[in-house]
């Protein structure tokens, strides 16, 4: 027992001495980024989480990307795609001289592949592979694809960054791909999982000529290094980004965004709109099945104050019903009467008009998204004032994950996501989703909407997509958000986006 | 002492085997799909389902379980199904942060109990006594968060004392990555102190009454060798005892300590671990858990031997 002081105080000075080494002692050329959890894959093909996009996308690269206006852009590719007359052939010159990590050049034979691969493994590709004739080298730098319809949100599909149709050396191509090998302008240095993933300046990276354009563009590898570290914990980020630890930090709560303000460090980056908070609605089994009770959903909800209590700050929503904000080429007004109805009345008379007999309407949702839940008990108030009996299924993020692909279990589940450049990306319309919205118009138009390649025509049918999802509840959009993020004072280089990217960030 | 010895390490391979069952029991019936989470939102249930099947969760659970423990037998705990690396492996690069953490808390608390303990029994009764168990527990009482996320606040962000959190990057060698460990570990030292400080007190009021400690100080021996030598060395049972307990509760609940500095041990890996239902690290945690508390607990039973020649194994 008298040993133990002695051993203490050696301790003491071990652990002061130590405390004053701490001080982290980074270089400036490095930008630390807090992230809100680790990817658990590299391989963005086989993966739709936002996380995974975020990371990945400096050290692999697509075909095709996004401009900062939501336009597609070469990025592998040479230039945007000479597409026959009937919107079937699309010949894609790539770039030459471009070199993955491994030393390898890209030819079109790693192209084909990598794109092969994608319409077996990826959620997206898969999803359009049944409409692919054939992916073929038609030179050393061009590549080929054949639809057997026309299909026009191909190019949006090869541009995204998830569940994204990535361009690997044909060496590695596998149904699992262990270690992934890029082209993109950062390459992996060091991942010691929960702790950082360093990535490196790729000395062999050919930067795109034009002029820097959100993802599009010279991609100009101005830091060094790009250090993700992930937090879990959304105040550790706060704290970690307002005492300078941190360079940028990701998806911070709206409760700090007067903290982040008041700082001499760090200055909020507010990402307005951000997304969409969406109610997914069964229409495989249960109580939605019946038109007219969905209907009654509908007129019940009051979404304005759904919104104020998910978000409790107007600078974080909007009330807002078109399918997307402002200023996007898909907005537009058809059928917005029937959002935010907030009427009891017209709800009770839709249920009678139903013969509702009681059955319980069950809300599955999670509290891993606090908004998710607090929208969900206003509604639950408004929905019971109307008649309905509301079950609240609240699991948490895994379960919901799981208990959303039993169609038997719930009638409605409360998830988000951002603002997709194309409509066809939100699986939402599509008959096959879990969710099952299955409505001949619906089709019909969305056949259309889909083969159609003129803009102002799209732009129409997509209006027709809006007011037929009003009009049958295919799906209940509950406005807009705002994210916030948080970065260093004399942060540039780094645009507001739900994907934010590094690779021209530099710090004054 | 062999005999003692060899009956301990059989009772310890009966509770690894219950927790090694438990865990595997428990994990299986909590729901979540872990292939759901690490495909994304936009994967369908084919896709889930695929992905269940080459991670080996759509075998019968029996099956599933004896190849666990036939694996575990063997110093293999599966695979992660995250980190998509050995269990063991996970669990080793945890360690670290983990065990010095718990190793500094314990020493910021037995530096901060020990001896207010024992000077608060010396002078019973009296207004720094009073004040010290009123200060014990509110130390007890308030949550390791909140004192995390005020320590945090101050300490690190407002003063700069210290990093706020994580456990340095490529470039940090030891002694910096120690560093990163000082904050949370006062942290968690003055919320463990209280344990060990009503302890310490307890024990030492009951010793300094017996009949040897005024037979030592009728004999004209100092104060100060009286409480420590003869006061102390009587009252060191308890206190190992609560000491040994809180180092093993420390090494296995560091939890939210470790979340809100973001280190990256085994407290932060089990709450992830059960978060993406990566089922091996869950069960791996548990285990490994479950040995070091039963050692931890052997260890402070030898630790007796020491303390108290009357001791007999």
């Amino acid at each position: 027992m008298s040993q133990l002081p002695k051993l203490g105080k050696g301790a003491a000075a071990l652990m002061l001495a130590t405390a004053l080494s701490a001080a982290p002692a980074w270089a400036q050329s490095t930008i630390t980024v807090a992230v809100v959890g680790e990817a658990d894959t590299f391989d963005p093909m086989v993966s739709t989480k936002d996380i995974v996009s975020q990371v990945t996308q400096h050290f692999v690269e697509t075909l095709y990307t996004f401009d900062s206006s939501w336009n597609v852009a070469p990025l592998l590719a040479a230039d945007m795609p000479e597409i026959s007359g009937d919107g079937t052939v699309y010949r894609i010159a790539l770039r030459e001289g471009i070199t993955f990590h491994d030393g390898s050049s890209m030819e079109s034979a790693d192209v084909v592949a990598s794109l092969t691969r994608w319409l077996e493994v990826a959620s997206r590709g898969r999803g359009i592979a049944d409409r692919v004739q054939s992916i073929e080298a038609s030179g050393p730098y061009e590549v080929t694809i054949t639809l057997s319809e026309p299909y026009s949100p191909l190019l949006s599909l090869l541009a995204f960054s998830n569940s994204a149709a990535a361009v690997y050396p044909e060496e590695i191509i596998a149904e699992t791909i262990e270690q992934v090998v890029g082209t993109g302008p950062y390459r992996i240095q060091e991942h010691v999982p929960d702790q950082y993933l360093q990535l490196v300046r790729f000395e062999d990276y050919v930067s795109r000529a034009e002029p820097s354009d959100g993802h599009a563009g010279a991609r100009q590898q101005v830091p060094d290094e790009i250090r993700f570290i992930p937090v879990a914990d959304p105040n550790t980020r706060v704290e970690g980004l307002v005492s300078g630890q941190f360079d940028f930090a990701d998806s911070l709560p709206a409760e700090s965004l007067a903290r982040v303000e008041g700082s001499d460090i760090a200055e909020p980056v507010l990402l307005e709109p951000f997304g969409w908070p969406v109610w997914a609605v069964n229409h495989k089994a249960g109580l939605l099945t019946d038109q007219t009770i969905r209907r009654a959903l509908q007129a019940a909800l009051p979404i304005d104050d759904m919104l104020f209590a998910a978000f409790g700050d107007e600078r974080f929503f909007m009330v807002d019903a078109p399918m997307f904000p402002e200023g996007w080429v898909w907005n537009n007004d058809a059928a917005v009467e029937l959002y935010n109805q907030n009427d009891a009345a017209a709800a009770q008379a839709l249920l009678e008009e139903a013969g509702y007999d009681g059955t319980p309407l069950r809300i599955l949702t999670s509290r891993q998204f606090e908004f998710h839940f607090k929208m969900a008990e206003v509604a639950k108030l408004a929905l019971e004032s109307a008649g309905f009996a509301v079950e609240m299924d609240v699991v948490d993020w895994a379960t919901l994950g799981q208990r959303r692909n039993d169609p038997a279990l719930w009638d409605i589940y409360i998830t988000h996501s951002p603002f997709l450049p194309e409509p066809a990306l939100t699986s939402l319309w599509s008959v096959t989703a879990r969710t099952g919205w299955g409505n001949a118009e619906k089709e019909a138009i969305l056949a259309d909407f889909t083969s159609e390649t003129d803009i102002g025509k799209r732009q129409e049918l997509f209006a027709e997509l809006q007011r037929l999802n009003y009009e049958d509840v295919g799906f209940i959009k509950v406005g807009g958000f705002n994210a916030l993020m948080g970065q260093r004072q004399g942060l540039s280089g780094v645009p507001a986006n739900p994907w934010p990217f590094f690779w021209n960030a530099s710090v004054n | 002492m062999n005999r003692y010895l060899f009956r301990r390490l059989i009772g310890m391979a009966v509770v690894v085997l219950i927790v090694l069952t438990i865990a595997f029991v428990i994990v299986r019936l909590a729901p979540g799909d872990p292939a759901a989470l690490m495909l994304g939102p936009d994967a369908t249930p084919q896709e889930a389902e695929e992905l269940r099947a080459r991670l080996g969760l759509d075998r019968p659970i029996l099956v599933q379980y004896l190849t666990f423990v036939a694996n575990a037998v063997r110093g293999d705990l599966g695979q992660s199904l995250f980190f998509n690396q050995p269990v063991t492996q996970v669990l080793a690069s945890r360690a670290e942060p983990t065990v010095f953490l718990a190793l500094f808390s314990l020493i910021f608390a037995m530096l901060i109990a020990v001896p207010i303990g024992i000077y608060a029994a010396y002078r019973r009764g009296s207004l720094f006594d009073q004040s010290v168990i009123s200060a014990a527990m509110l130390a007890a009482s308030v949550p390791s968060f909140w004192t995390g996320l005020i320590a945090q606040r101050w300490l690190a962000t407002e003063y700069g004392w210290f990093p706020a959190s994580g456990y340095g990057g490529p470039e940090a060698d030891f002694f910096e990555r120690m560093g990163y460990l000082i904050l949370p570990s006062l942290v968690l030292g003055v919320v463990n102190s209280a344990l060990i400080l009503r302890f310490t007190r307890a024990s030492m009021l009951d010793v300094l009454g017996e009949d040897y400690i005024r037979t030592a100080r009728s004999k004209g021996m100092g104060e100060a060798r009286v409480v420590l030598r003869h006061g102390l060395r009587n009252a060191g049972i308890p206190i190992i005892t609560v000491i040994g307990l809180t180092f093993a509760l420390l090494v296995s609940g560091a939890v939210v300590t470790e979340r809100v500095f973001n280190i990256p041990g085994m407290g932060n890996l089990v709450v992830s671990a059960v978060l993406r239902r990566d089922y091996p690290v869950i069960q791996g945690t548990l285990i490994v858990v479950a040995v070091l508390y039963v050692l931890i607990n052997l260890i402070t039973d030898l630790l007796y031997l020491l303390v108290d020649k009357r001791v007999r194994y």
